[in-house]
């Protein structure tokens, strides 16, 4: 009977953990393949078409140009390659103002007539149209639709994700914002942690580490978005004023509120580490000579060394992931932070942000997964690079 | 003897009764799905109307102007609520499923600029304004101010107050990069009463003393328009703008009474206290 039990939890332990590998695999590949769609959109919006005079000879715009086209940044064609002509943009609304209902026909069916007969009036218009209104006339010009180029996603600084005519994914801010405030707030969170989980470890008498613990382990508790509103109502203001910044939304708030997040995970991790070193090896170390202090940071951290990465990979991982706080007091700005009392914004906050109202499988739906997948890769890599150091620390002792 | 009912007559009964109670069913029920900046509208609306008529029953749900055009779409609603003008696009997927979609503007919301009221700017026109959202101007001492740096704040790129006021403020070009986007009206309130140099935009029903509205030129300068529900109403106010209801031609008999109450004087009063510009 023993015999049949063991083997019968033998085989649920083995089809659980395969079950849950997979399940793991299936949905990384699915965010990789929603990820890899994007390059497989057009730049401009799809069901549209960027028309053009006959005798424009532009063909190709990256979506960096066509936006700055329909900004009225770039105001002549020799900019983008073509003959001295300025551009004059047209778009679909403005068909509605230039013609009355009955004109256009209650189908939209005169539509395309008109809008070559304004395209064909004037040699620098650019009209931004449906395809299916257009379709088939050889009268105008099109912009050739390439897809979206990896490099610009990966290599571009602007992120307009619901910019019309053409949408621009530069994820470049996002990246270098996550990075930026993650690693200022470790920097915060690093020493605090360590000196409290030193403290309550080895320092405090066991009735104060008795009453302080469960207070901090509190801290754990408290939802994310009640630490951003503390962070909006409180430390943003508070930097104002002792930066004398001109605006208090910032990295730094950011850093400072997910140091805060962070705290409790570190010092939980770090400090049971520590108290699992051997009393041997304390009193062995007090005993030849060695103060307290020395015998902390000569024997007690060392023998503790990997509990406390994995406490502070934890709380990396819980300071890049984090979304509602940082949202909240980043102010959001997609600009390439170059101080951290700027504005920025990250990626977890920016698909909180935008998932809700992107169109499921458009391109800003699966920029917003590609997004997702480099998140992915960023805490691999921390985590990778963690263990990498805590295994030489093991082999040097 | 009392007359006996047949089986047969019996059946024919409960079917003629249970086809009759299905058929007020779908004449009384209705659903109402999209935008919610109209979903407060609506909701204090349909609960006035269902008190009135009992026999009446009005779900309604947000989730944005395009959650509701497209659940139009699906026809898992009879009425689609906007805060934006149908797309040309989803107006021919409308049209090439056979659905004829009607459009009633059931009233308006008007967006004010506000500043910070230690801020000593008063008014500025849509050009200052399209230049500052734009990155164009960045100090306050260039539009009558003091000499400090610009804050713009603005809602997430979803929301369709964004939208609107791209298309109305800044002529359909885009915002700088480095424009603050937050998350909720109530985050741009908060962040704007406590930053000196901040700029940002909110609905007309969110005006409150922490923060101070910006008079409004979108005549170059010759006439500044306080945001307020009168110079709304009187449509002397520019940023001002519609809110829909789409639904389908062929279920007009079924949505037309709720519509007609929005638009009688009684509906409109409403609307007027719950904070929306009656038509």
């Amino acid at each position: 009977m023993k015999k049949w039990i063991d083997i019968i939890a033998k085989r649920i332990f083995t089809v659980s953990g395969f079950v849950t590998s997979i399940v793991i695999v299936l949905i990384i590949a699915f965010l990789f393949a929603e990820a890899v769609g994007l390059f497989s959109q057009p730049v401009i919006e799809e069901g549209y078409v960027l028309a053009l005079n006959k005798k424009n000879e532009v063909k190709n715009l990256s979506a960096l140009e066509i936006k700055n086209i329909f900004d009225e940044e770039i105001v002549n064609w020799e900019e983008v390659g073509g003959g001295d002509v300025p551009i004059k943009v047209f778009r679909l609304e403005d068909l509605d103002k230039i013609y009355t209902e009955a004109e256009l026909g209650d189908e939209y069916q005169f539509a395309g007539d008109k809008i070559v007969e304004q395209v064909s009036s004037d040699a620098g218009m650019v009209a931004f149209v449906p395809e299916s209104l257009v379709e088939g006339r050889t009268e105008l010009n099109y912009i050739n639709d390439n897809t979206i180029p990896v490099g610009d996603v990966l290599l571009g600084v602007e992120w307009y994700p619901t910019a019309t005519p053409s949408p621009i994914f530069g994820i470049l801010p996002l990246i270098s914002g996550t990075i930026w405030v993650s690693f200022f707030a470790i920097l915060f969170a690093l020493p605090f942690g360590l000196a409290v989980s030193i403290y309550l470890a080895e320092v405090a008498n066991p009735r104060v580490s008795k009453m302080l613990k469960p207070v901090i382990e509190l801290l754990n508790g408290i939802p994310s978005v009640v630490y951003g509103f503390f962070g909006l109502a409180v430390i943003v203001p508070l930097l104002q004023r002792t930066f004398n910044l001109p605006v208090g939304e910032s990295g730094l708030a950011g850093s400072i509120v997910l140091a805060i997040m962070a705290l409790p995970t570190i010092i939980t991790v770090a400090e049971d580490a520590m108290r699992n070193c051997p009393r041997s090896m304390r009193e062995a170390s007090l005993a030849l000579g060695a103060t307290q202090w020395q015998t902390i940071y000569k024997v007690v951290v060392p023998y503790s060394i990997s509990g406390i990465t994995s406490g502070v990979v934890l709380g990396i991982g819980r300071a890049i992931g984090e979304t509602m706080a940082v949202l909240m007091v980043t102010g959001n700005a997609a600009v390439i932070p170059t101080s951290i009392l700027e504005p920025l914004r990250t990626i977890p906050a920016t698909i909180a942000a935008e998932l809700g109202e992107a169109p499921a499988g458009g391109a800003h739906y699966q920029s917003l997964f590609l997004l997702g997948v480099i998140l992915f890769f960023i805490t691999l890599i921390i985590n990778s690079c963690v263990e990498v150091v805590s295994a030489r620390n093991r082999l040097k002792r | 003897m009392k007359p006996q009912l047949t089986l047969r007559e019996m059946n024919k009964i409960v079917i003629l009764s249970v086809a009759l109670l299905c058929g007020l069913h779908t004449l009384q029920a209705q659903r109402i799905k999209g935008s919610d900046t109209v979903l407060p509208l609506t909701q204090t609306l349909s609960e006035i109307y269902m008190n009135n008529h009992p026999e009446a029953t009005i779900t309604v749900t947000g989730g944005g102007s395009g959650v509701g055009i497209s659940a139009l779409l699906d026809g898992t609603t009879d009425i689609a609520m906007a805060s934006r003008r149908i797309k040309f696009s989803e107006k021919m997927k409308l049209k090439q499923s056979n659905h004829e979609p009607c459009e009633v503007v059931v009233a308006y919301d008007a967006l004010a600029v506000i500043v910070n009221p230690d801020n000593p700017v008063k008014q500025l026109t849509r050009e200052q304004l399209e230049a500052i959202f734009r990155g164009k101007i960045t100090n306050w001492k260039e539009v009558g101010g003091e000499d400090a740096k610009i804050i713009v704040y603005s809602r997430e790129t979803s929301s369709g107050t964004y939208e609107f006021f791209k298309e109305s403020v800044l002529h359909n070009k885009n915002y700088m990069s480095g424009v603050l986007s937050m998350p909720a009206t109530g985050a741009i309130i908060q962040s704007v009463s406590q930053t000196r140099g901040a700029i940002g935009y909110v609905g007309l029903a969110y005006l409150n003393p922490m923060i101070k509205a910006l008079a409004v030129s979108y005549d170059g300068g010759k006439n500044y328009v306080y945001p307020s529900v009168k110079s709304a109403v009187s449509k002397e106010y520019p940023v001002v703008r519609p809110l829909y209801y789409y639904y389908d031609k062929a279920n007009e008999a079924t949505v037309a009474p709720f519509i007609e109450y929005i638009e009688s004087p009684e509906g409109q009063a409403e609307t007027l206290k719950i904070g929306f510009i009656p038509k």
